[in-house]
Order: C-alpha cells, then structure tokens, then sequence
C-alpha cells in the first residue's frame, strides 16, 4: 500500500503484521513512522485526524516493545502511562486496547486508573501495576505525591498524552508538564508522546511537551567558576550581581537552555476528506438578539428526522435545556432524542453514552461534554447551535461526526442573530481553508507549582537546586526566575509572608541533610486528598422532594449562583424536565415535578467561551467585503446595506463608534468584535473614565461583538482618542481590578491549588456543607492590606487579567484601534446597534455598585413594608 | 389571627451621619455601627463581639498557612472606632481570642498595640466559650456578663426570648435577596428585645440568621443591620433567605 512507502517493511513483527492483514487492513503511514521514531527513542508528537487510527498509533510501539522483549526477571512494572483528559475517555481507551491485545494474544495488562476506580483496584494498582496504565492529570500528580514513587515509574519507558491541545494550555497543563518533568527524573528511558486531531500551532505543543535541558555551550564542564544547571545560574548570577563587574559575567551566555522543540519530532498523518460544512440560512426569519436560535427549530428537526444520529452542539446548559424542550414540543414521530450536559447526574450521563454507542439515537443535544472522546461510529451530522466562537473548536466538534477518515465530516452551523449569521459564514470558510485558532503558550502558574512542590516533598525528600533543574526542564516553567521558585518554596513552606511568625508550624522542612522534607504523615495525607489544579464552583444536588423535607433521588447538579436566581415554587426546566422548586437546604436543591407548568427560564451565564481572536478578524473582514455578502440571506444582507446607508460600515482595520441620544439617555456604542470579556473589562474602565469627565455615566451592556454605555450628558462630543487611550490598562485598571470580584474569585482558585485553603479534609464531616471554615474573601481583604506584593495576590492577578478580564486582548484591541476610531454620530439608533440595546435589562451588574443596589432595594422593600 | 392581618411591627430605626443604624432595645437608644460594633452614646461605651484573634495561626499550627495578619487588621479596625469615638469603655463581648493559646502567639507589636488601645479607658474582656480564662498577661477587667444601659451583656445569647440582651456568639450574617440576585453580608439582628452583634475579627465567618440556631430568639421577624460599604441598611426578614 502506498501509505507505508519509504518506510522499512520489517517495522512490525509477524504477529503485529498478520493481525492487520486478518483485519483485512495494512499499517498506515503514521502508525509505522510512530514506531520507527520510538525505535529511535524520539520525542514524537502526532498530528493525525479523527478516526486515521491516531490511538492505535501511539499505542503500538509500546505493544510491540511489550511483546517482543525477553520476559523481566523482577515482577511486573510500568510500562507505558497513557494520559486522557477525560475519566471517560481513559475508561474508553482501556476497552479499545483489549481487542489488539486479545487478538493477538499478548501477555500485556492494560488497566485505567481514574477517580472512579474502586479503591482495592487502585490499591492493587500501586503495589502490582499493570503495564499500560490509562489515566488522568490528576491521578498522576497524585501517584507522583505518593512516597516510592521513584521506584514506581523507574521502569517507565513511555508517556501518551492524547487529546494534547485540550490539555496544555491550562493549569492542567502546567501540573500535568511538572509531574512530566517529575517521573522524566525517575525513568530516564522514559519518551513523550503527544496525539491531537486538530492543532494550530504544533511548535507551541512540542515546546509544552519537551524536555527542556540546561546545555553548556563551552563545552568545557570544568572550567572554573561556570555554572553547568540552571540553578548553578541562577546562584552564580547573584553572586556576579552582588560583585558587580567580575570577569566571569561574560560565561553567563555560554549556559542556555536548549529550545527543547528540537527533541519531539512532528509526525502527521494523511489529511482527512474535508469537512462539509453548511450554514443554516433561515430566509427572512434570522433574529436581530438573542442566543436560542428559537426560530430555526423546525429545520434543524427537519434535518434531523433525515439523519442517522445527530450531535446536536450548544455552547450553555441552559441552551442545552431550552434546544431539548423545543426538539420535543416538535417531535411528532418521538424520535429518541436525548440531552447531555455536565449538570446531570453521571449515571443518567452514561446511561445516553450507552444508548448512543448502542446506536439507538437520533439524537443529542450536548454541551462541550461530548467535545472529546469516545468513538461513535453512527454520528452522520454535528449541529453547531449558535455562535461557534472559534474555529478549532468547531473543528474538533465536526471531527465527532464519521469517524472514518476517507469520507467527509458533515455539519450544519445554526445562527441565533444576525451577527451570528457572519460569524458561522466567516467560521465555515476559515474551516474550509483549514485555518485555526490557537491557544498562546502559556507562563506556568505559580500556585500550581506550589502545590508540585508540596506534592515533591510527600513523596521523597528533595534538593532545592536540583529540583529547580527539574522544574525547569518542564515547557511552562522553563524561564521560570530562580526567585519565584525561592518565594514558592518559601510559600509551601511557611505561608510565604513577610511577618515571619509561623516558622514554627513548618509544612516543610530543610533536615540536616540539606534536603526538604515534609512535616510529618498528616501534612503528607492532606496534601494528598487536596491534589489537582481543576476549581469548580460550588455545586448542589437537585433531588426530588421526599415527605418531611427529605431529599430522594437525585437528577443532576446545579450550580450554586444559579439557584439564586430562583424563589421557592417558581418552575424551571432541568434535565429536559419541568421542576417546581421546593425548597433549598444545606446541600440539597429540592424539587418536585411540574409537567406543562410553563417554566421561568433563568438566564444560566452566557457562553463561557470567548469569540476567538481569529474569528472575530474574519468576521469583521467579511462585515467589510461587500461583494461578499452575497453568501449572506437577504434579510442579513438588507440589514447590513441599511447599516451602510443609515451609519457606517467600518474598515477592516477601524474601530466603529455610534452615538445618539433615545429616550432621556445619551448612547455610545462601539463594535471591537473582541469579545464579551474583553468588551466587559472595557466598558468598566471607559465608564469610570466618562465619571471623571462629568458625562454621568450610568450603566453599561456587552455582548461578543459590541458594548453599550449610556449617559445623562450627551457622548458626542468626547475626545474619543483620549477616552480609548492605552494609559487605562496602568492605574485605571489596577485600581479597578483590585476591588473587583473577579480578583476576589481568582484568588480562591488560587488558594485552593496552592494549598493554602484545603477543599477535603481526612474524615471530613459534611457539617454545614458547601460553607468553607472561613470567607476566602476575607482573607484577601487582610492579605491585600497587610501585604500586597505576596505570591498568591500576584497569581490572582494574573489569572484575572488573563481568564476573567482578558486584559491581553484588551491591549490589542487598544493598540489596533489607535487613531482608527470612525465616529458616527447618529440622530436616531443605528441597525448595527439593535441587537446589543435589545440585551439590556437583561443582565446583572456584579461587583459594589450592583451588590449595594441589592441591599438599597432590601430596604426600600422593607420601608414599603412598614407602610402597608 | 393569622399572617396577612397582622400588622408588621414597625421598627424605630433611621440611618445616622455616619451610615450607621440608630434603634432601640427596649428603652435604650444605640447605634449599630458599619465596623460591626454598637455604640452606646449616653455611657461613652463601645462593645465588640467575637474577634478571635490568632484564627491565622492557630491554623497554622495545624498546616494551614493563612496569613498571619488577621490580628493586626482587627486590631486596626478597632483602632479606627476608638479614634473617631473616644469611648470611655471598651467592651470585648468573648470569643476575643480564637483559642486558649492565642495569647502566646499574639505578636509582639500586636500585644503592643492591644495595650495601646486599653490605655486611658477601662477595657472589659467578656469571657466566652473560645477563652474562658480572659487575658493572662494583657490588662483589663473579666468579667462573665455586665449590666449596663438596662442592658445585659454577655457571649453567648440565652434560650428562649431574653428582653434587654446583647450578646455575639453566632456570628449572624445575613443573605439578602433581591430581583437582581442576593448578597451576603455580616449584620446585627435584633427584635428590637434583643441583639446579637456580627463577628468582628477579621477571619470570623458567618452563621445565617435563617438557620435554626437562632429559631425561638426573636418575639416578631426580626430586622437585620446588613454590613454595607459605609452604610448599615435595614433588612427586614422577608427580604432574607438561607444560603
């Protein structure tokens, strides 16, 4: 077969090659060229599309080690570690391994190991590994904090990562990179191997995954005086620093560190068919607002009743909730369509995992849940409901529907609104021309290292300079400064403050030995129970109310701030069902049914994902290429020419600015297209900036494509150039940020990871619940006044400013914008501007000014009380 | 009679100067201040419940590194009270240290500055359940409960409906809802009988007044002085949930 050309034929042993020709298959290219880089204990990362065989690829080197090796003479050991980032996923590997296995008969063991697992199986697992074992970030960093975790991995010949580019830019990722770094010290034979279908970049995830190695230039280890590690650097440099001007500076180029890039080799398999990729047009009915696509629920179940099982994608539960009901209410043939999202209960989860893999649905409705993972043959169609926010994403989303690689991916985009219509139009065609979005590379968090360090010191004593050459070894952290990695030790150890009255409550300790040690067995175990760098917010069980108070069984759980929103009898729709809210007790979110009530739909979040930026460039070029609008419906296509006529449509490169005044209140409304993160984090310094002019500012609304500020004093006549000036991202922002609760929230992500606040406790008592012992808020309060440049107010900071507030690509869109502000002043509203004035009112303020709204409100209704 | 006839009892409150809420309980007039503390005006009195100081570092002690800053930060917001009210008395209504220990780890500047705070005015330590010693080395009177205004004093709030008493020990917080969602903040609550004052250490948590330890305290739904940015706002109880 020409696939395998170029490559030695002699590459699989009889029983591998016989085992494909019983199949009636022949190796592909990428599988052989897999096992020709292990033979030549390469780093490989493989590129290869969904159903080209990408699992068995990463696989069979290990398989055909395993099978060909003389037997050990010890017991069993660790052979291969496959990492999945998802439990499921593992579980699902775990099966698809055992048929090679059991076909040809090898005496291999392959077990998963995930949260899940029965406690025997895993202690069985760390006194008798299997040789591949599958599992998850979490359950690594927890094997690397066990003590003998040296001598468990000593044997380890081989890492799998699959699934590589949901895992490393996040602080998953920056564990998952430590712990590598970690067992790369206790299997020195050990090779990384990384498997993705859709990557961006491949530079970025080779860079995440190498091992990145001091290198002496010179050649020379014994000349005098130069450093051979990092940290050797990293001491030498203060020395050099405290005697300024000394002879030997001029060694300090000669260590660098090696670009590590260079030690994974790209493999990429075939190309798979192109995706066909259709957008909904919906003639005359697209919306100007909203995010349900309502409207178009007749066709998407005229396209399902014509498909095998369709995937139907959303981007929010609460969208999920609301496409089920309305696939229903128009079901008239009751085809099996069922709901799949993160709120319900696993059980009901894996019971539709089941009968989809039993191939008996038409349909699911999903959120990012079914993103990833387990093999379904029988998806024919991905419906993308709403915006698809990036291209990559939807990628890996069409890449779940035919897993054959030689026939196309077929998939539908549905737009909720008129803004939506070119973002899919601008998707579709960045998906045809293979162009995606990717994640920047990502600076390793301080606070995920801080947990790594403890987790070090619970399993085996360590050396300071030669844990920091570990440290750095890994992607993330690889320019890590050698004081941060002082202050996180200082941290893990003592709290890291500067009033210095805890150094008797150590956590570790430095023996006389010169190595760190952990305190003692307890510390070790609290540790261990708290491992993990994944925050959820917290979570209730909705259960069905019993007599007496009682919770019964339970459907799904919910999170915290959106029972909030809802009163006791008020209805909702959960689980593709109708629940009349009973009551809220400690845990417990209790319930009974209401079918036909007619339900109150809380807004449940928009979508958590941002519009990325390379979509939005495109949208905003195909806003500008009129003769492009062609591929537009006509109601979009009139809707931008009265847009044209009315007002303006803005250059590729220019920013637009409407105002005009409606009602009593002056507007000012703009369209970056950067999405709502970046456009909240902007309307909040561009009103605090109209304050101090003395416009009266008086509220604001965002969406991914625009924001909206009105005002008492008319807007026109501002000096935009000075309003949009870059100088808000210094002061204005950090005095925003500061107070904000999105700092607030960061930092209990952060002192959680780090330890500083423990989620379990041994022999916890589920006393008053969710309630932590103290208000991680109040202990930022304090810190922040008594000592506001500490480790983990820095961490908060800069997970704010990247995930909560997206500062970064505020400074873009900023700088982009700079003297290509076009200013239309209107006398009456604009048609662009319809969609984001129609969102207002809908949305709740958070931070001061909204928290004291609601306690204003409390007293004006017990004032009107008194007055009865 | 049921629910809907009866009259709701109408609170005397108004919101003073300083953001804070004047009341009364029983026949005495106080003012419920936005730091937490009550202000008794007539006897030049301030009274504060529940500081713990050292919660930071009695969790330290057991591997929890918070930071070791909760003593001064409450100390400085004492501080702030007794600059702008120069009371005659200042009254530690229990539980002012987190533990029996505390007052050995207390640091020095901190210890320092307590000492400051007591000089020139009579400082009353009100045992509680977490210190019931009082202060070894710290000056100050102890005492289990005071009578003072036609007001008993005391930590731990009786059984049962208790006319005249103000007392800490729960911690009360109070979720307030709205249409635009809710929010949770410490607070007084009072029937106007009775009051039980929030934590004010600086890491003290917060009971909610909907949970059942208050049940059976209060003679009518009781009103709630939410802690607000410089203002106390008066709750009334249909505007509280649980958490």
């Amino acid at each position: 077969m020409a696939d395998s050309a170029g490559l030695p034929a002699d590459l699989l042993p009889p029983r591998f090659a016989d085992w494909f020709a019983q199949r009636g298959w022949s190796p592909r290219a990428h599988q052989l060229a897999m096992i020709e880089r292990a033979q030549a204990g390469r780093d490989a990362l493989l590129i290869a599309p969904t159903g080209g065989g990408k699992t068995l690829a990463g696989f069979l080197p290990s398989l055909i080690d395993l099978a060909t090796r003389p037997p050990p003479n010890g017991p069993s050991s660790l052979h291969t570690l496959y990492i999945s980032p998802l439990k499921a996923l593992a579980v699902d590997v775990e099966r698809n391994l055992g048929a090679p296995i059991a076909q040809m008969g090898l005496p291999i063991t392959a077990e998963s190991r995930t949260g899940d697992t029965g406690l025997s199986r895993r202690q069985r697992q760390r006194v008798k590994p299997p040789e591949i074992l599958l599992t998850t970030p979490e359950q690594l960093a927890l094997l690397c904090a066990w003590e003998g975790a040296r001598l468990y991995f000593e044997n380890l010949e081989c890492v799998i990562l699959d699934e590589i580019h949901t895992l490393h830019a996040s602080k998953r990722g920056d564990l998952l990179a430590l712990d590598l770094a970690r067992v790369a010290q206790f299997a020195p034979r050990m090779r990384r191997v990384g498997l993705s279908a859709t990557v961006d970049d491949p530079e970025v995830i080779k860079a995440w995954m190498a091992c990145h190695r001091p290198v002496d230039l010179v050649g020379s280890h014994d000349a005098a005086g130069v450093p051979k590690t990092t940290a050797e650097l990293a001491e030498f440099r203060r020395e050099t620093e405290e005697t300024a001007a000394s002879p030997r500076i001029s060694a300090i180029s000669a260590v660098e560190k090696s670009s590590g890039n260079a030690s994974v080799d790209l493999v990429r398999g075939p190309a798979g068919a192109e995706p066909i990729v259709e957008v909904l047009l919906s003639e005359g009915k697209v919306p100007w607002a909203g995010h349900t696509a309502q409207h178009a629920m007749q066709e998407v179940y005229d396209v399902i009743t014509k498909s095998k099982t369709a995937l139907v994608f959303v981007n929010t539960r609460f969208q999920a909730e609301f496409a089920f009901q309305e696939l229903w209410r128009l079901n008239e043939d009751a085809l099996p369509i069922a709901l799949h999202h993160g709120s319900l209960a696993a059980e009901q989860r894996r019971k539709v995992e089941a009968a989809m893999a039993r191939g008996e649905l038409r349909a699911v409705v999903c959120t990012s849940t079914l993103d990833l993972g387990i093999d379904w043959g029988d998806v024919d169609l991905v419906i993308q409901l709403a915006s698809p926010k990036g291209a990559s994403r939807m990628v890996q989303r069409i890449g779940r529907a035919n897993h054959r690689m030689d026939e196309p991916s077929r998939a539908l985009f549905v737009p909720a609104n008129r803004f939506e219509m070119l973002e899919c139009q601008a998707a579709r065609e960045a998906i045809a021309e293979n162009k995606l979005d990717g994640d920047p590379p990502r600076i390793g968090a301080l606070d995920v290292l801080a947990q790594h360090v403890m987790g070090c010191a619970c399993s085996e004593p360590f050396d300071l300079l030669k844990l920091y050459d570990e440290v750095t070894s890994a992607g993330p952290y690889r320019d890590l400064p050698w004081e941060d990695f002082e202050q996180v030790v200082d941290f893990v150890s003592t709290g890291g403050y500067a009033l210095k009255n805890y150094d008797k409550f150590r956590r570790i300790v430095k023996g006389p030995d010169g190595l760190w040690r952990v305190r003692n067995l307890e510390t070790a175990q609290r540790h261990r129970l708290n491992v993990g760098a994944i925050v959820s917010p917290a979570v209730l069980a909705v259960r069905i109310a019993m007599r007496g108070g009682r919770g019964g069984r339970k459907i799904g759980e919910i999170e915290e701030g959106m029972v909030e929103m809802l009163e006791p009898g008020e209805t909702f729709v959960f689980a593709g069902q109708v629940w009349r809210l009973v009551a809220v007790t400690n845990l417990d979110v209790l319930v009974s049914p209401a079918p036909g009530a007619d339900p109150k739909m809380p807004s449940w979040g928009g979508s958590k994902f941002a519009l990325s930026t390379y979509l939005a460039q495109r949208v905003r070029q195909l806003m500008t290429d009129q003769p492009h609008w062609q591929v537009l419906p006509a109601d979009v296509r009139e809707w931008l020419e009265a847009q044209r006529d009315r007002s303006i449509i803005p250059g590729e490169d220019e920013m637009l600015l409407e105002t005009f005044a409606r009602g009593h209140r002056q507007f000012m409304v703009c369209y970056p297209f950067e999405g709502r993160l970046a456009h909240t984090t902007l309307a909040m310094l561009l009103t605090r900036r109209l304050e101090r002019m003395g416009r009266g500012p008086l509220g604001f609304v965002c969406n991914d494509y625009a924001l909206a500020v009105w005002a008492i004093k008319p807007l026109d006549q501002v000096d935009f150039a000075e309003l949009f000036d870059e100088d808000m991202l210094g002061d204005d922002l950090e005095a925003w940020l500061a107070d904000s609760f999105m700092m607030k929230r960061a930092f209990k992500g952060c002192a959680i990871i780090a330890g500083l606040i423990e989620r379990r406790f041994p022999g916890q008592q589920q006393k008053t619940g969710r309630q932590v012992t103290f208000s991680t808020d109040l202990i930022y309060d304090t810190l922040r006044r008594h000592q506001p440049d500490h480790l983990l107010l820095r961490c908060a900071r800069d997970d704010a400013a990247t995930g909560l507030v997206d500062v970064a690509r505020l400074g873009q869109l900023l700088s982009r914008i700079k003297g290509r502000i076009r200013h239309s002043p209107l006398e009456h509203l604009s048609p662009f501007s319809v969609p984001i004035l129609l969102e207002i009112g809908k949305e709740r303020s958070p931070g001061h000014s909204g928290e004291t709204m609601i306690l204003r409100e409390a007293e004006e209704d017990l004032i009107a009380e008194a007055l009865q | 009679m049921n629910a809907l006839t009866q009259t709701p009892f109408a609170y005397d409150y108004a919101n003073a100067d300083c953001g804070g809420l004047r009341t009364r309980i029983g026949a005495s007039d106080v003012l419920l201040r936005c730091s937490g503390a009550l202000w008794l005006a007539a006897e030049r009195t301030l009274v504060v419940a529940d500081l713990h100081l050292e919660k930071g570092s009695s969790y330290a002690a057991r591997g929890q590194m918070l930071p070791p800053y909760d003593t001064r930060e409450t100390l400085r917001r004492l501080a702030e009270e007794i600059a702008a009210l120069a009371p005659a008395t200042v009254i530690l209504l229990g539980d002012t240290f987190h533990d029996r220990r505390s007052e050995d780890r207390l640091a020095a500047d901190d210890a320092e500055a307590l000492r400051g705070l007591a000089r020139g005015r009579t400082l009353i330590w009100v045992v509680g359940n977490h210190d019931a010693d009082g202060p070894r080395a710290l000056p100050g009177e102890i005492a289990d409960e005071l009578a003072l205004a036609g007001l008993t004093l005391r930590h731990e709030p009786q059984a049962g409906l208790q006319p005249g008493e103000v007392a800490g020990h729960l911690h009360p917080a109070a979720r307030v809802k709205a249409t635009r969602g809710s929010v949770r903040r410490r607070c007084f609550i009072t029937d106007a009988d009775r009051l039980i004052l929030p934590a004010f250490g600086a890491y003290a948590g917060g009971l909610n007044v909907r949970d059942e330890a208050f049940a059976g305290m209060f003679a009518r739904p009781p009103l709630a002085g939410a802690l607000g940015v410089g203002r106390v706002h008066a709750v009334g109880w249909r505007s509280l949930v649980g958490d």
